[in-house]
């Protein structure tokens, strides 16, 4: 049966430098499967690293102090949980791909890690790379990242997200060099995985747009902590917490009519 | 005389790493841009038409197949040494990947007092309250100039490459998708600097970026890329017209401002 719920309990991770503040704080967070939460918060708030820290892939000189994550309930070691029941997409979409393999390469040996019999191999890639709007699929599989733009190797990371069928997905900040309609067809298409398949997203994102078209609930972060978490639509229409009302307003202004020159 | 121009430049590149299978792609096919003096230029256009190719082009790190770019009315093939030196100082580029752009040994220190040092020739003392000045007007602090690039957050490094674009004084900037990783609010504030920057030296921009909701708020006239050519141009009008299938295509797929609504809500005239 497939994880119905996914809980990051009590989150802590601290970086090397002695009596700094922690980068997260005693985070909790919970998602439900065909959910999508939205983390947001200022730049540095610590979104990254919440994510690095529940899946235990955090950089060199950082460290997780506390933390569970929880699948229906019961702990889990991260290691186990990465790829087969959480997904990932990473902010930095080159850095996450090896410069010397192809699109092909980094496919199969996803589709390898994962355990999927190799006739399937072929069907698999090519639905999840149509579903993260890459056409041409053979061209594309033929290129190295160098060889790519950088809308096109986000989108291919999304496509080796999709492939891993997981129930739940961390996306950090899926869609931010993506041209509009590309955007759009992607957030259809997560729409659709959580309708269709029950999906989980964890959405970290800065566009408060990306917000309104997808998310179900919102968690804002600041400096480490959350600082408040609600449904869509209050949080949208009466943000409680300074950090949220500016966060809307600064949103709000991109859409008035007096926009400043 | 346009401070930058790029002449009817076009540009392949060859794939496919297999025997016999190599195949020409044209990126750009005859794109010719101008860019003046303290002009903010928007560069719109889907993932893939070749924004970034051009960017690059324009800056001088690839050289076109055919056509030409011209810096102060002189062709960069043709610059003295001098006049290549005062190219690489007045024109500068924030790189749409942060990573890939710094090396990921330097502290942010050595990252923003190359330029000092190289074109600005600032001495040891004077670099630091400089640095420490860059950073402030990015929104960081003077003590990350301690910190190595993997010790930052995507939109801290983000403003490390802006930082070190403007520490040169630069006439202008191409920003390659550069505040693409900010939350809106910095966005805006950077924006912002970018502007007050044009209006006290005359800083000029090429602004590449997906979000049509920025060209308007920042630039003044916008191209418009499809499949490796440009099929508009236009000044910028608020709301934001487009005319070209491209250019409307864009501008339809905006998202909502509020949750619920399927579309961006219509707007007063004016
Ligand atoms: N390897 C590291 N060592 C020490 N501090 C780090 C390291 N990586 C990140 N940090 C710090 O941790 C804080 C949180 O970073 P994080 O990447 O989670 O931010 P974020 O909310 O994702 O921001 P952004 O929106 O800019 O991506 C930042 O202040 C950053 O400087
Ligand atoms: N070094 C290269 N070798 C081969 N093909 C390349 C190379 N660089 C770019 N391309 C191809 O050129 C096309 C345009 O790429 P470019 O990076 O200019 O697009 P872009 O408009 O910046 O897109 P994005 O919005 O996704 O960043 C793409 O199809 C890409 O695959
Ligand atoms: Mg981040
Ligand atoms: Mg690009």
């Amino acid at each position: 049966m497939t994880a119905r719920r996914l809980d990051i309990a009590n989150l802590t991770v601290r970086a090397r430098g002695g009596a700094r503040a922690p980068l997260v704080a005693g985070i909790d967070l919970s998602l439900s499967s065909g959910e999508v939460l939205a983390l947001v918060g200022a730049s540095g708030s610590g979104k990254s690293m919440t994510c690095a820290g529940a899946l235990d892939v955090l950089p060199p000189g950082t460290w997780r102090e506390t933390g569970t994550l929880l699948v229906d309930g019961e702990p889990c070691q991260p290691k186990t949980v990465r790829g087969r029941k959480v997904a990932t997409i990473l902010q930095a979409p080159r850095s996450a791909f090896n410069p010397v393999l192809t699109m092909r390469r980094h496919a199969e040996e996803t589709l390898k890690a994962l355990g999927f019999p190799k006739p399937r191999w072929d069907a698999i890639i090519a639905s999840a790379m149509a579903d993260a709007g890459l056409g041409e699929p053979d061209r594309i599989l033929a290129l190295h990242p160098f060889e790519m733009s950088g809308g096109m190797l986000q989108r291919m990371m999304i496509a080796l997200a999709l492939m891993s069928e997981a129930p739940f997905l961390f996306a950090d900040e899926p869609t931010t060099d993506l041209d509009l309609i590309v955007q759009s067809e992607i957030l259809d298409c997560l729409d659709r995985l959580r309708k269709e398949r029950g999906l989980g997203i964890l959405l970290v994102t800065h566009d408060m747009g990306v917000v309104a078209r997808l998310a179900d609930r919102v968690a804002v972060m600041e400096a480490g902590r959350i600082v408040e978490t609600g449904g869509i639509d209050r949080m949208f229409h009466e943000p409680a917490h300074p950090v949220t009302r500016r966060l809307v307003d600064a949103h709000l202004s991109l859409y008035a009519p007096d926009v400043a020159p | 005389m346009s401070l930058l121009a790029a002449d009817a430049v076009s540009r392949a590149y060859e794939t496919g790493m297999g025997w016999g299978e190599r195949q020409k792609t044209r990126v750009l096919d005859a794109v010719s841009v101008s860019i003046e003096a303290g002009e903010t230029v928007g560069l719109l256009g889907r993932s893939g038409c070749g924004k970034s190719t051009l960017a690059r082009l324009l800056v001088g790190l690839e050289r076109p197949d055919a056509g030409c770019v011209r810096f102060e009315g002189r062709p960069l093939d043709e610059l003295s040494k001098a006049e290549r030196l005062a190219f690489r100082r007045s024109v500068q580029m924030v790189f749409q990947d942060s990573l890939g752009a710094v090396d990921p040994r330097s502290t942010v220190r050595a990252i923003l007092a190359e330029p000092l040092r190289h074109l600005l020739k600032l001495s040891k003392s004077e670099r630091e309250p400089a640095i420490a000045d860059l950073l402030r007007r990015v929104g960081l602090e003077p003590r990350d100039a301690d910190k190595l690039p993997g010790q930052m957050s995507g939109g801290q490094l983000q403003r490390v490459c802006i930082a070190r674009a403007l520490a040169p004084q630069p006439k202008l900037i191409v920003l390659d998708e550069a505040v693409s990783n900010l939350d809106l609010h910095l966005q805006i504030q950077m924006l912002d600097l970018f502007e007050h920057l044009r209006r006290e030296t005359g800083l000029a921009y090429l602004f590449v970026t997906h979000d049509l909701r920025l060209v308007e708020r920042f630039a003044s006239r916008v191209l418009v890329m499809d499949e490796g050519r440009v099929c508009e141009e236009a000044a910028v009008s608020r709301p934001l017209a487009l005319a070209s299938p491209a250019g409307r295509a864009l501008g339809a797929a905006v998202l909502p401002a509020m949750p619920g609504a399927t579309r961006r809500p219509a707007r007063a005239a004016g």
